[in-house]
């Protein structure tokens, strides 16, 4: 029963859905304070590479390498994000631009595989990786066990996040100051809210997100460093943001049903029933843009729309 | 005390310093990153230069990689002038030489001249349908356009493997012991190959020409004609061309449409020019329609300036694949092209912006008398 097609798939589609769902929740944060970052997938990249580096060379305990791995990921997504933050910000550039130009910066033909191959980390398996955490009596339960007791701490940690962010967003104050920059920073900075500030920290969180989304990949899914590993699931992850209409809890059904489609390919090849394989790869990609254009109609967008900030410099005394 | 404020007035030398020097930041940042890294910065520069630009044929060289760049800089260029983000460069170029590859191989036999020109247009027509699908969704249902643009390039990379590896399509080579081995497209005939032309031992292909010719029809279409006019205003503001009676939706869709024709047309040069079969691997590796978007980018636009960045990092791409190997960074090129967006970019601020620096304090400036206006 636990192998049947749909909770295999269901199953593998948490496993694929995590990196989107860190990506996502890290670009929900920046977006919410009204930073579009289109670097989601050059940030996952470097911090796919870098996490990888550490838990090659940490010597330690496996629980303990791995934590500094994601650490290290983080801090090398958030490092990223910095640049995108220091030019929009500080520097008012055109977002779409930058984020671009991050993507390029750190991307395929970039920086993280100039550092991948710097670093020598081609060819080698991950010396720890991420396992499932329960005991093997749980995973085998009937169709949930597999779902939700079959994963690993990654997965459990990113729920938790979820939670977290939800609630940072509605239930505190800062989270509350992070939507008023995002939809009216003129307003909010006459309350005294420090725009740049709040701009700058989430955009930063925003590329830590990011890293731990692309160290998913490194140490958990592939696990080992591939240049171009994430193979879009950074854009994927920005406009799981859009149809979640920046709500976090939305972000995680959206992250497992592209999880899902993505895993879909490997699983129909299993069962010996083979349409052509570019069919079923396209399907994530199909399904965005269907997607996209179901949450796009006019209502939808009046209701839940973007951070009405989303895209602007903000410079006092301007707008 | 240093304060930021709005230039009223551009000044015009300002246009052409600024992006120099951050030219040359970028480079110096790069050395930076070189150092870190313990690879010898003014060895690693040189042999990119002399593989770029001075040694023997690497001019012919630059402007083969610069030819499919001036394109998807164009492609790009157009779009982003009407704030309409294209980022599927790269999957109309596909489009396009899907397309083209079909016409140069349906019209074997014919005169050469016939074959090239419809090649042309079917290259055209195919990145010009591809776009057309964001282009409609923008216009009809205000969908975000940078992911579903970017979302087709996934999906035309897939479509194109599917032609030659997993299918026995039309455009697929099925004869002969080396198709047997590894599969590949089918070899264009000799009629479909385009021109070229020689001097001084650099060889000009067709499509470089092309390129510069559309690059001039873009200036003037968009300098010269009310069509031009009116994508400026819907770009500054939709709903200002609205009031003032343009058919918005429409325009987008054509300017859309435009920009995947040209790219389209990229596709088709680089069957018709260089590669002479659908060749998968070759395109989906070179990232042209993404490098395009940098290349547009810098040159903030201006499709005469879109050739002449095309042409340097053309070199710069060209110098990264044949110094490719074992003891130059991989991924550098990529890096320098980001450091260099990123320090353009930022120059925008002071051709936007002027810094004061005011020695004295804020109280004496505003004791000062008014001069009298």
């Amino acid at each position: 029963m636990n192998n049947s097609l749909l909770v295999v798939v269901l199953a593998q589609g948490v496993v694929y859905g995590t990196p989107l769902l860190y990506a996502a929740l890290g670009e929900l944060l920046a977006e919410r304070s009204g930073v579009l970052n289109l670097g989601v997938e050059g940030m996952m990249l470097v911090g796919a590479v870098m996490g990888f580096w550490a838990v090659q060379r940490f010597h330690v305990s496996s629980p303990l390498a791995l934590i500094g791995a994601l650490a290290v990921a983080a801090l090398a997504g958030a490092t990223m994000a910095a640049i995108h933050a220091f030019l929009v910000i500080t520097l008012r550039a055109n977002q779409i631009v930058s984020g671009l130009a991050l993507t390029i910066f750190a991307g395929v033909a970039g920086l993280s595989s100039y550092l991948g191959n710097d670093l020598n980390l081609a060819k080698s398996p991950a010396r720890h990786q991420f396992q499932a955490i329960f005991p093997k009596s749980l995973q085998d339960v009937g169709v949930v066990g597999p779902i939700l007791f079959g994963q690993s701490a990654l997965v459990y940690a990113s729920w938790a996040c979820v939670v977290l962010v939800a609630l940072y967003l509605t239930r505190t104050r800062a989270g509350l100051n992070v939507r008023a920059v995002g939809e009216s920073p003129a307003a909010a900075d006459a309350m005294g809210i420090n725009v740049a500030r709040y701009r700058y920290a989430h955009t930063l969180l925003g590329g830590a997100f990011a890293g731990i989304g692309g160290a998913t990949f490194s140490l958990s899914i592939t696990p080992q460093w591939l240049a171009g590993l994430t193979q879009g699931a950074g854009w994927i992850a920005i406009a799981l943001v859009i149809f979640a209409f920046w709500r976090p809890t939305l972000c995680l059904v959206g992250a497992y049903f592209f999880g899902a489609f993505t895993y879909l390919p490997f699983a129909l090849q299993k069962y010996h029933w083979a349409p052509p394989p570019e069919l079923s790869q396209s399907l994530p990609y199909v399904m965005t843009v269907v997607a996209l254009v179901l949450v796009s109609s006019r209502a939808a967008r009046l209701r839940f729309g973007a951070p009405a900030a989303l895209g602007l410099p903000y410079v006092r005394e301007e707008n | 005390m240093i304060r930021i404020e709005r230039r009223l007035e551009q000044p015009r030398r300002l246009v052409v310093v600024v992006p120099v020097v951050s030219i040359v930041v970028a480079f110096l940042i790069a050395t930076i990153v070189l150092l870190a890294t313990s690879h010898p910065p003014l060895h690693t520069f040189r042999r990119l230069f002399d593989a770029a630009f001075l040694a023997n044929g690497a001019l012919t060289e630059t402007v083969v990689s610069a030819t499919p760049l001036a394109f998807t800089g164009l492609a790009a260029a157009v779009a982003f002038r009407m704030n309409l983000f294209n980022i599927g460069g790269e999957g109309q170029l596909y489009a396009g030489a899907i397309t083209g590859a079909a016409m140069g191989l349906l019209l074997a036999g014919a005169p050469s001249p016939v074959v090239i020109g419809l090649m042309m247009v079917a290259g055209a027509a195919g990145g010009a349908l591809l776009a057309a699908i964001p282009g409609v969704l923008r216009a009809f249902f205000s969908t975000n356009e940078i992911i579903t643009s970017l979302m087709l390039n996934y999906v035309l990379a897939l479509v194109i493997d599917y032609l030659i590896f997993d299918s026995h399509s039309y455009l697929r080579e099925t004869k002969g012991f080396e198709a047997s081995v590894f599969p590949q497209g089918k070899k264009l005939p000799p009629e479909a190959t385009w021109s070229s032309w020689t001097i001084h031992g650099l060889a000009l292909p067709l499509g470089f020409l092309v390129a510069i010719g559309l690059a001039a029809a873009v200036w003037g279409l968009y300098a010269r004609t009310r069509f031009g006019f009116e994508v400026q205003v819907i770009g500054d503001s939709v709903r200002a061309g609205r009031y003032a009676g343009m058919r918005t939706r429409r325009k987008i869709l054509a300017v859309m449409c435009l920009s995947g024709a040209i790219a389209g047309l990229g596709g088709a040069s680089q069957d018709g020019d260089f590669r002479h079969q659908l060749d998968p691997r070759g395109l989906t590796q070179a990232n042209y329609g993404y490098t395009g978007i940098v290349v547009a980018a810098l040159a903030r636009y201006n499709p005469f300036a879109v050739v002449l960045v095309a042409f340097m990092l053309g070199g710069l791409q060209n110098a990264g694949y044949t110094l490719q190997g074992a003891d130059f960074p991989a991924g550098l090129v990529g890096v320098l092209q980001g450091l260099i967006l990123f320090s353009v970019l930022g120059g925008e601020l002071l051709i936007r912006y002027r810094i004061r620096f005011d020695r004295r304090p804020a109280k004496a400036e505003a004791a000062a008398p008014e001069p009298a206006s």
